[in-house]
């Protein structure tokens, strides 16, 4: 049996051969650096390759350094393969419930994870090619693979050979945090820098920590037919999130068959005729469990170590990483950050959209605010749960008067004849107005459905215009302007009580 | 058509409600351990004392003497045998005492009156237990030794609940407290029956919570536009009705509802009209959901180990706070909880209590209701699934509900509760009654 620890490597095959060449391909040469660079990127995440592009549209002479892999955590260990694992494990979830659609269950439903996991890296394999060196290299950027260290405050080296920069931007990332846990790293765990090189199922998986990782994998593994229990020392999963939203998500995960442990910590973790015995401890009830594989999904570390940024004079912290004011300027006026380095909110796009006013404050002296974007998210559970904007809580937090337009999805046609009634729409307005504060929607495709709230946010539309859109019929985005035409219902009922009141006091 | 339900069906409303009210009040007096005056959490045996029910019972006995159902100095005997025991009870917080700080523990044995069931001490138990003693205090009120008696320690066990260390570090108030391990994860956030809870702690001339406590608890309130209803979201029945029994909230507002225009009780009666639509669009198809069948709640349910259940492929909750819309849903209703929205809807709640009893007499035994009851899963269409016995809970809320919407009996007693005029007012409310000026007898 596999030890399921940080010793599974990626498997070589064709996919993965592709996949470094060209995103770190073996026999690259550093070019010849330039004099002095108008914007040397470091890290060439999803943040780095934003900049990259942008500023080179600008006519700006760049340089991007990445230590490891291009495209990031994103292409390489995030999004991209957690994403096509995810839709291999709800593909087995709906063979196994076809019966609920009419469907005949085939008999013997079995999982084959090593061509799941298969399909997860030509996938990835495919989606590099974007992020290649040689189409960035094509460019016109200075592709350099090294190591990164800052020698003052506008000069840094790659390797030990210095490059000069007007201004620069670190986009270095984050990578997986490692809970103190007493004998875990003895026992050998993953995270999801190596859980996409299994090719062997874990029979038996624990799942540490209920933030949107480790949800996403737990169900997705449980999904592909293991036994996964999932342990958050939380009273709910996804802590962010509304309770609601969070509380579907359980019950989802009770439906699923995964062993849900909220309200439990980890005490320890030991190792025993080649088992893996973890002890849990609730309030007062204390427990062990036997597993295969332990993946932990507890929040992120920010990449600031090795970079000698005190030598730039670049403030930051080991746990919130690179300290930025609202333009994305550290304590060193020449030097940026972007992405998940030095923000809350570490999401693909939201790094991408952070690189672009990153490369507008520090090539073209703009001054756009970070602040001002409206940032989506969603975590790809099954349900879907997604997210744009204020929350009630610090809408009440802040003294707005806050009201919700809820709709179930069960009051959607679309979502009854797909059989995907779970969840709800809620958009937030200001009391009292129409505009939107925020959204929440749970519902099977809620990432797509976030985005015409985001739109209507960024464009300020309120709910009276969302009303009037006619959206094709029947389509789960309906729910968005079912609830747009319930507040337009409470306006018409105050005004005819109005008008009603006049003409009777006449 | 069953006999009974034959018989019931021709009753006019007032006999009805009389007869389920009276049968409810029966639980008490067939549940009581006489000696310790503590009732039993459910019928079935071995059932241990719930502290809450202890609270409801303490509150139907004045019910009763009024009516005509006991004698007052019966009534004023079990109420001061429950008050001298817990004024005498082992408070040291130790893993089998019966309480700390003022506070018990949820769940007692029912003769030794110790802790079972590693249970927590209880916020929000205690808070109903302490309801129903001071409306004992309120009732019970001429000038003889024993009632002078139950007045004193009605006093004492409210003056010595430390409603304040109840905090712990937070900002509201915590569920829960465990000598084993301290205070449980949480404290009470979301609208929920703890209004109650609240103002109790709040009133307090001796330990009480500050007045932000109480903001902190609102800010975590959800107004929402539900099925063309505004309201502050619950999704169980029951967190709309319980602080409604002890306490008159027609028509006075803390400043949550002032923004709202809107006031709880307004809101219970929306809580209601909301279950019935959810029922009528049934989003899981289960039997007897309809605009006539609903009451979603806290209440026993089904499971699957049970050898009474038929079910193959929906996931059974069993004992569970079912809500509206976003579930727990498994197909089981609660008619107590119907029963207690009378106050706030009465035509629907007759209309649905009359439907419910033609179509499933097995819900009622003895005149008293069942928890819950779920049709998808029984041994036939004609034979729901029935929980067993009946529930001290529902026993108390129905009663309680029938009285204050017959005549708001036991909300003109609380209404001349200092302590709870005073909580309400800390927690921000006016208007209505509590302007009005003190009523007679106040004290």
């Amino acid at each position: 049996m596999s030890p399921f620890d940080a010793t599974v490597t990626t498997p070589k095959d064709a996919y993965e051969d592709k996949r470094l060449a060209d995103v770190h391909p073996q026999a690259w040469a550093n070019p010849t650096p330039a004099d002095r660079y108008a914007l040397i990127i470091v890290g060439a995440g999803s943040a780095g390759i934003a900049a990259a592009e942008l500023a080179i549209a600008m006519g700006v002479k760049v340089a991007m350094i990445e230590r490891h892999l291009i495209g990031g955590t994103c292409l390489n260990t995030g999004c991209v393969p957690s994403k096509a694992l995810i839709r291999t494990a709800r593909l087995y979830a709906e063979m196994r419930d076809g019966a609920r659609y009419g469907a005949k269950v085939p008999g013997n439903i079995e999982v084959d994870f090593a061509a799941v996991m298969e399909r997860v890296r030509r996938i990835r394999c495919h989606l590099s090619g974007r992020s290649s060196v040689r189409r960035l290299a094509a460019l016109g950027v200075d592709v350099f693979f090294g190591n990164v260290r800052f020698a003052g405050p506008d000069t840094l080296l790659v390797n030990e050979q210095k490059l000069h920069f007007a201004k620069a931007m670190i986009a270095t990332g984050t990578r997986p945090h490692v809970p103190s846990i007493p004998g875990l790293r003895e026992a050998g765990f993953l995270t999801n820098a190596n859980v996409f090189n299994l090719t062997e199922l874990p029979q038996r998986l624990l799942v540490i920590g209920g933030g949107p990782v480790g949800c996403e994998l737990a169900q997705a593994f449980r999904h592909l037919g293991a036994n996964v229990t999932i342990v958050q020392d939380k009273p709910l999963f996804l802590e962010r999130e509304e309770r609601d939203a969070a509380q579907i998500l359980s019950d989802a995960f009770a439906r699923d068959g995964l062993e849900v442990r909220l309200n439990t910590q980890v005490t320890g973790v030991r190792v025993e005729n080649g088992r893996k015995l973890v002890d849990l401890v609730s309030a007062d009830y204390r427990s062990t469990i036997q597993v295969d594989a332990i993946l932990t999904g507890v929040g992120r570390v920010p990449n600031v170590q090795g970079l000698d940024l005190e030598a730039a004079g670049v403030n930051y912290d080991a746990v919130k990483g690179i300290a930025v004011d609202d333009f994305l300027c550290t304590s060193n006026p020449r030097i940026y950050a972007a992405g998940d380095v030095c923000l809350e909110e570490q999401y693909t796009d939201t790094a991408a959209a952070s690189a672009r006013i990153v490369v507008h404050n520090a090539l073209m002296r703009g001054r756009k605010r970070f602040s001002k974007l409206v940032i989506p998210w969603c975590t790809y559970t099954d349900p879907e749960i997604s997210h744009v904007g204020m929350y009630v809580r610090e809408a009440n937090r802040q003294g707005i008067p806050v009201k919700t337009f809820t709709v179930p999805m069960h009051q959607v046609d679309r979502a009854v004849t797909d059989s995907e009634e779970i969840g709800f729409v809620k958009i937030h307005i200001r009391d009292g107005t129409d505009t939107i504060l925020g959204a929440t929607i749970v519902a099977r495709h809620a990432g797509e459905m976030i985005n015409e709230i985001t739109l209507a946010m960024v464009a300020g539309i309120g709910l009276r215009t969302l009303a009037k859109v006619i959206h094709a019929y029947p389509t789960q985005a309906e729910a968005i302007r079912e609830a747009a035409k319930a507040y337009v219902r409470t306006r018409v009922t105050q005004r005819l009580r109005a008008r009603l009141q006049r003409w009777l006091a006449r | 058509m069953a006999p009974q339900m034959a018989q019931l069906g021709a009753l006019t409303d007032e006999v009805l409600l009389d007869r389920l009210q009276r049968a409810a009040f029966d639980y008490f007096v067939q549940n009581v351990n006489p000696r310790n005056g503590l009732v039993a959490d459910t019928s079935r045996d071995n059932s241990p004392v719930s502290i809450a029910v202890v609270g409801f019972a303490l509150s139907s006995y004045p019910v009763a003497v009024k009516r005509g159902w006991m004698e007052r100095a019966e009534a004023v005997r079990r109420s001061l045998a429950a008050l001298r025991f817990f004024r005498h009870s082992d408070q040291s917080g130790s893993p089998t005492a019966t309480g700390f700080k003022g506070f018990y523990y949820h769940f007692l044995d029912i003769h030794t009156g110790a802790r079972v069931w590693q249970s927590e001490l209880s916020m929000i138990d205690t808070a109903l237990l302490i309801a129903g003693v001071l409306t004992a205090s309120l009732y019970f009120t001429a000038d003889t030794p024993d009632e002078a008696e139950l007045r004193e320690l009605a006093d004492v066990l409210y003056r010595r609940i430390d409603w304040c260390w109840a905090q712990g570090d937070a900002g509201t108030i915590k569920q829960g407290w465990k000598p084993e391990s301290g205070f449980l994860h949480y404290g009470w956030e979301g609208y929920s029956e703890a209004i109650v809870l609240y103002v109790l702690a709040l009133g307090s001339p001796t330990h009480p919570i500050q007045g932000d406590c109480y903001t902190a608890w609102t800010a975590t309130y959800q107004w929402e536009n539900l099925y063309d209803h505004d309201y502050l979201y619950a999704g169980p029945l029951f967190v709309h009705q319980f602080s409604h029994a002890w306490i008159d909230l027609r028509g006075i507002r803390d400043s949550f509802m002032r923004e709202k225009g809107f006031d709880y009780f307004e809101n219970s009666r929306s809580a209601v009209a909301i279950q019935r639509r959810y029922t009528q669009l049934n989003p899981h198809e289960f039997a007897g959901y309809d605009e006539n069948g609903w009451g979603l709640s806290a209440g026993d349910g089904p499971t699957d180990e049970q050898l009474d259940v038929c079910n193959e492929e929906r996931r059974l909750f069993g004992y569970a706070a079912r809500g509206v819309p976003y579930g727990p849903d498994d197909g089981t209703l609660s008619p107590p909880a119907v029963l207690a929205s009378l106050p706030f809807a009465p035509e629907s709640v007759l209309e649905a209590m009359r439907n419910l009893l033609l179509r499933y007499p097995q819900i009622l035994t003895d005149d008293r209701l069942c928890s819950g009851f779920n049709p998808g899963v029984g041994a036939s269409d004609e034979q729901p699934w029935v929980s067993a016995g009946h529930y001290g809970l529902d026993q108390g809320i129905v009663l309680m509900m029938i009285e204050n919407h017959s005549s708001e009996f036991i909300w003109q007693l609380t209404r001349g509760c200092r302590y709870i005029s005073d909580g309400l007012q800390r927690a921000g409310f006016e208007g209505g009654w509590l302007w009005q000026g003190p009523a007679e007898g106040t004290r």
